[in-house]
């Protein structure tokens, strides 16, 4: 029954788009729609009025031609025209030329919405549903406004038909997920959820992409729908294949209800009624039995419909991470598929692995399938494929396999696909510290890596390997060899000659015995390999060059000679001519005591948290990476090297959320608050919470550092702030506006501390620093009380400390795909904050951009697909961890309104950010 | 939900694009761009996934033509896979033997029974006959208007195989050796 009997053919539209497929050129094209144009502009424009058919087939037309890629300037109102028409077909155009060319035009908008009014009260389910339709493609916030009171009330009518049912729901999701503060569920929650239960197949599937992402975002109030879903579930799977009719698919009963359900379930953790859950464990082994039995059909259709109800049920094991016998069950399964000869299910089974294997219960069952992946990173002929199962072979490596993946994984990297190797150089990298039992083969395997990957090897992996060797003292002389006999190959990476360079550099005196690796020798290896470097590398051997004099003084007279070279002492760098200048004199006046002083061994970097782990993060997202952050237990046994204690105040563990030090401030001149060291808890006592805090300065320096912080007739306190990673420092300056002095001035953190020099004379000021670390993520802001006398009142002022998250942000750039992905990653509920709210100052787009830099994450462009929108990245350095945060923001102008949306690897930081955030615009 | 979904032929010219959430139209083109490019330079039996930004990406070819969608990422990709085919065999049912000409001279068709089908990006109704019924009442409603039907199309020439033969994809290579311009 093809279409074109039906008697609705246009036959104009169709030699038009005959006309267009003989063009020629691109040329001939234009020309041709050109002609077009003109020819219903004109019959638009023109005298005599237009049939309904003419105006559809204009319409029509003007659609065509725009879905070619051209733009269209006209027409709108003739498609408007056509929503009122009781013609169906005329609608029905009407209404796909509104859907695909929505104008912002609102004088439309108010017709279109009009138009759509009469179609939803016609009570001809057709019209309602044609209605609806064009409600979900446009879905903009006049819609919303509009007609999200309507829909709910059509969605559970009695007398609604189920074609209007289905579109209703669907409808209604579309418009929540525009705007969901316009849609309320209130009144109708219990009853929306009840269509789970409906006689019809088709309503509950389209209800239940509604219910799903209801429940996503306020699981308490529809979690009456978990025991629903469940016994729908149970229903569905229980039923013989013909039992749904219409609803099986290639034999497989409902698969999309199915999935939906158990998406469903996903939002929420195991029932807590017994029998509800020993319904849905029972669901869940019917499904992975039902994957044994032998298929009811050969179509792909049928295994793909069958296998996508299997994955699912598998995430939902995954997900609840409860049920050890079904998740080794689960894995069992998966790895079934790892063998199978269909790559689509290959590909599935290794990323759904991926999520098994960080579970305690399935982490060893994971482990037996290493042989096969590791196979399927070596032999699978797809790049996306390999790129799972490496993905894989990373998540399940532990103590037992580590040298195993390791070396399947630089093998693998003298081969892999460009696109992925620097991910591969840092997974290798972690895993090699984060495993490694002896440093010999840790150094092995890093110098591996340079030496197959040089290229993908960044700062972070040699850094790292450098700051291990410094710390080892064991591994000292092995990786002093080992680096000297790399360092002969004839053409060696760059990144090898700087490892090389710091190395003998530090511990080249380690081999110096033997005669084959003598001082002269290494010097004249690593200066073979001076002129092909670039000018960092070159900067940093003639570093080690001087340490070269300091460990030997033989070879003091050859260094001297390179270093007065014209090509060093008057090389066009100044960078490198100011060492060669240095270092030539240095040598030359300094006596061996002061040259062994200032060259000096290296001392041991402070414990810290690998700078790979935090790249990996910054390259996958933090919640990439989370598993290795909790598993500080291993790491503190295999590569911690001597913490050494750097600060004598060491902040008690349990209270302290924020390390706070004042010390005196440097100059003499200013009264001086005394040398305060204590330790301050951040956790606000009690006065945090009075009524006399003052609150308006501190949200003003959420973006930015200096300012005003509070003034009154009296007082002025001005502020002056700097970060650092976790570090900060913060400058308060204590006006006196008054001519007369201030007695007794005395300022308090929190926790009584010493008094500040007690008088500030009239029109002084006084000056106070506050050293700031951050050990881990906080909310509350440290507090100050200042008193003092003025005349014989007392004073009492208490102020919020603008010390906020925020300010122990790093910005991080990155490109579209990483935002993308490490978005991604974040997608846990608990990882997002987002808040809607009003602006309360102007939208100016500079004045947003500096604002949302001052909060002192990165501003990315070209990142969000509406260049409306606003995405920022950062790390929030604390001493505890690192926090990654993406933010982004949509400011919506026309309503006034901003959404903003906070992901971060940690919620309580998504959380603060976001609120802290929200009240700034 | 998927976010959107992309016709195209093998030479890379769009034959449908729908989009299930606002898009720019500078931003349309530059995802039409990259899915044309990435999924055609995909060898045979690659697996029919990919990543691509914070998108999974799920394609299938039918004879002549691309079927390629982009979902979010808790989307079932194999299910995705038969949202196409379903699909397609709701084009086959309407038109009887699909080809890449019924959709090029009845995109709006094309749109309309995608509309029965999918709603936001999620699916509506996945009954072939109850998305036919919706179909056929559709055009129960129509009148018979005046003007004679167009030139019957010669879409017996091959039509996109369910079965993936390759003897239809060699015929519609033949027959669509495109003479330029079109939908680029």
């Amino acid at each position: 029954m093809p279409a074109v009997s039906k008697g609705d053919g246009m036959r104009g539209l169709a030699v038009f788009i005959s006309d267009i497929r003989n063009c020629k050129s691109k040329e001939a094209e234009i020309k041709r729609i050109n002609k077009e144009l003109a020819n219903i502009r004109s019959k638009f424009k023109g005298d005599k009025a237009l049939d309904g058919y003419s105006k559809k087939k204009y319409v029509c037309k003007l659609l065509f031609i725009f879905l070619l890629g051209h733009d269209i300037d006209f027409g709108h109102m003739e498609a408007v025209n056509l929503l009122s028409s009781n013609k169906y077909t005329e609608k029905q155009i009407g209404y796909l030329f509104i859907s695909v060319l929505v104008n912002s035009n609102s004088e439309l908008i108010r017709l279109i919405n009009n138009a759509i009014k009469n179609d939803l009260s016609s009570r001809n389910p057709t019209f309602m549903c044609l209605a609806l339709h064009c409600i979900a493609n446009v879905g903009s916030r006049e819609m919303a406004e509009a007609f999200a009171g309507e829909i709910p009330r059509i969605l559970v009518a009695g007398d609604t038909m189920d074609s209007v049912k289905q579109s209703a729901a669907l409808c209604l999701l579309r418009l929540y997920k525009a705007s969901p503060d316009l849609v309320l569920m209130g009144e109708w929650t219990s009853r929306v959820v009840h269509l789970l239960n409906d006689q019809h197949m088709g309503v509950v599937t389209a209800a239940i992409s509604l219910i799903t992402c209801l429940s996503s975002k306020n699981p308490d109030e529809f979690k009456t729908c978990v025991s629903l879903a469940v016994s729908r579930l149970s229903r569905i799977v229980s039923s013989a294949s013909t039992d749904l009719q219409d609803y099986t698919y290639y034999f497989v009963p409902a698969p999309w209800l199915s999935c939906k359900l158990l998406r469903l379930l996903q939002c929420y953790p195991p029932p807590e009624d017994g029998a509800v859950k020993g319904r849905l464990v029972e669901c869940l082994e019917t499904i992975l039995n039902k994957a044994q039995e032998p298929p009811k059909s050969k179509k792909v259709q049928h295994s793909n419909a069958k296998n996508a109800i299997l994955f699912e049920a598998i995430s939902l094991i995954i997900h609840y991470d409860s049920e050890p016998n079904l998740l080794v069950r689960a894995c069992n399964q998966l790895g079934q598929f790892l063998q199978h000869r269909e790559t689509n299910l290959r590909y599935l089974a290794l990323e759904s692995m991926c999520t098994l294997a960080s579970s305690e219960f399935s982490h060893e069952a994971v482990k037996t399938h290493i042989e096969t992946v590791i196979n399927a990173l070596k032999t699978e002929r797809d790049v996306s494929v390999r790129q799972r199962a490496a993905d894989l072979l990373y998540a399940m490596c532990d103590r037992s396999n580590a040298k195993q993946i390791v070396a399947e994984m630089l093998s693998y990297l003298e081969t892999a696909d460009y696109s992925i190797r620097e991910e591969m150089v840092l997974k290798v990298a972690i895993l090699a510290e984060k495993y490694a039992v002896d440093y010999s083969w840790y150094v092995d395997t890093i110098l591996n890596l340079i030496r197959i990957a040089g290229d993908y090897v960044s700062e972070e992996v040699w850094y790292r390997v450098i700051q291990i060797v410094i710390n080892r003292d064991d591994v000292q002389g092995y990786a002093a060899k080992t680096v000297f006999e790399a360092l002969q190959a004839p053409a060696c990476h760059e990144n090898m000659v700087k490892v090389g360079g710091y190395i003998l550099g530090e511990f080249g005196n380690l081999i110096a015995g033997d005669p084959r690796s003598s001082p002269l020798v290494q010097f004249n290896l690593l200066h073979s390999k001076f002129h092909l470097c670039s000018v960092p590398t070159r900067a940093l051997l003639l570093s080690a060059y001087i340490k070269f004099i300091n460990l030997f003084p033989e070879t003091k007279a050859t260094i001297q000679e390179v270093l007065r070279s014209d090509s060093q002492i008057r090389n066009s760098d100044v960078e490198l001519q100011q060492r060669a200048v240095e270092y030539l004199k240095l040598s030359s006046i300094a006596s061996t005591d002061v040259l062994a002083t200032v060259l000096e061994e290296m001392p041991p970097f402070p414990e810290r948290e690998s700078s790979i782990l935090a790249k990996l993060k910054k390259k996958k997202g933090p919640g990439a990476v989370s598993v290795e952050l909790e598993d500080g237990k291993e790491r503190g046994e295999c590569v911690n090297f001597n913490p050494k204690p750097q600060r004598t105040s060491t902040p008690s563990p349990s209270a302290d959320l924020l390390g706070l030090r004042s010390t005196a401030p440097a100059s003499g001149a200013t009264p001086s608050a005394g040398s305060l060291l204590v330790d301050v808890f951040s956790e606000a006592g009690p006065s945090a919470t009075s009524a006399g805090v003052n609150d308006d300065g501190f949200l003003r320096f959420v973006c930015k550092n200096n300012g005003v912080l509070f003034e009154n007739q009296l007082l002025q306190i001005g502020i002056k702030s700097e970060y650092r990673q976790n570090l900060g420092r913060m400058y308060l300056f204590y006006g006196n506006k008054t001519s007369v002095q201030f007695v007794s001035f005395n300022t308090t953190l929190n926790v009584q501390t010493k008094t500040v020099e007690p008088l500030v004379e009239g029109g002084a000021q006084v000056q106070q620093v506050i050293n700031i670390e951050c050990l881990t993520d906080f909310i509350d802001a440290p507090l100050l009380n200042i008193k003092f006398r003025y005349g014989g009142a007392l004073q009492n002022i208490s102020l919020k400390l603008p010390v906020t998250i925020n300010k122990f942000f790093q910005p991080t750039e990155m490109a579209a795909a990483d935002f993308f992905q490490r978005w991604k990653q974040l997608s846990q509920p608990q990882q997002e904050a987002q808040k809607i709210f009003k602006a309360s100052h102007g939208m100016d787009t500079e004045v947003l951009k500096a604002k949302l830099l001052g909060l002192g994450t990165a501003l990315l462009e070209n990142v969000d697909p509406n260049p409306e929108n606003y995405v920022c990245a950062g790390v929030i350095q604390t001493k505890a961890q690192q926090v990654g945060c993406l933010l982004r923001l949509e400011p919506n102008a026309q309503a006034q309104m901003y959404r903003l949306t906070l992901r971060s690897s940690k919620d309580t930081v998504s959380q603060r950010v976001c609120d802290l955030l929200a009240e700034q615009f | 939900m998927l976010r959107f979904l992309l016709l195209f032929s093998r030479q890379g010219k769009l034959r449908l694009q729908k989009w299930f959430t606002p898009v720019t139209e500078r931003e349309k083109k530059k995802v039409i761009r990259e899915m044309t490019l990435m999924v055609l330079a995909r060898p045979p039996r690659s697996c029919n996934f990919l990543h691509w930004r914070d998108l999974k990406i799920v394609y299938k070819r039918y004879a002549s033509l691309y079927f390629c969608c982009g979902l979010e990422d808790q989307d079932n990709e194999l299910l995705t896979l038969e949202v196409l085919h379903r699909y397609v065999e709701l084009l086959d049912k309407y038109f009887g033997n699909v080809c890449e000409l019924d959709i090029i001279f009845n995109f709006e068709k094309a749109y309309f029974i995608l509309d029965e089908f999918l709603m936001g990006g999620e699916i509506l109704e996945t009954s072939k006959t109850a998305v036919g019924i919706a179909m056929e009442e559709a055009e129960t409603l129509q009148e018979v208007t005046p003007p004679p039907p167009p030139p019957p199309l010669t879409h017996t020439h091959g039509h996109l195989s369910l079965t993936h033969l390759p003897k239809y994809v060699n015929m519609f290579s033949v027959l669509f050796t495109d003479n330029g311009g079109v939908y680029e």
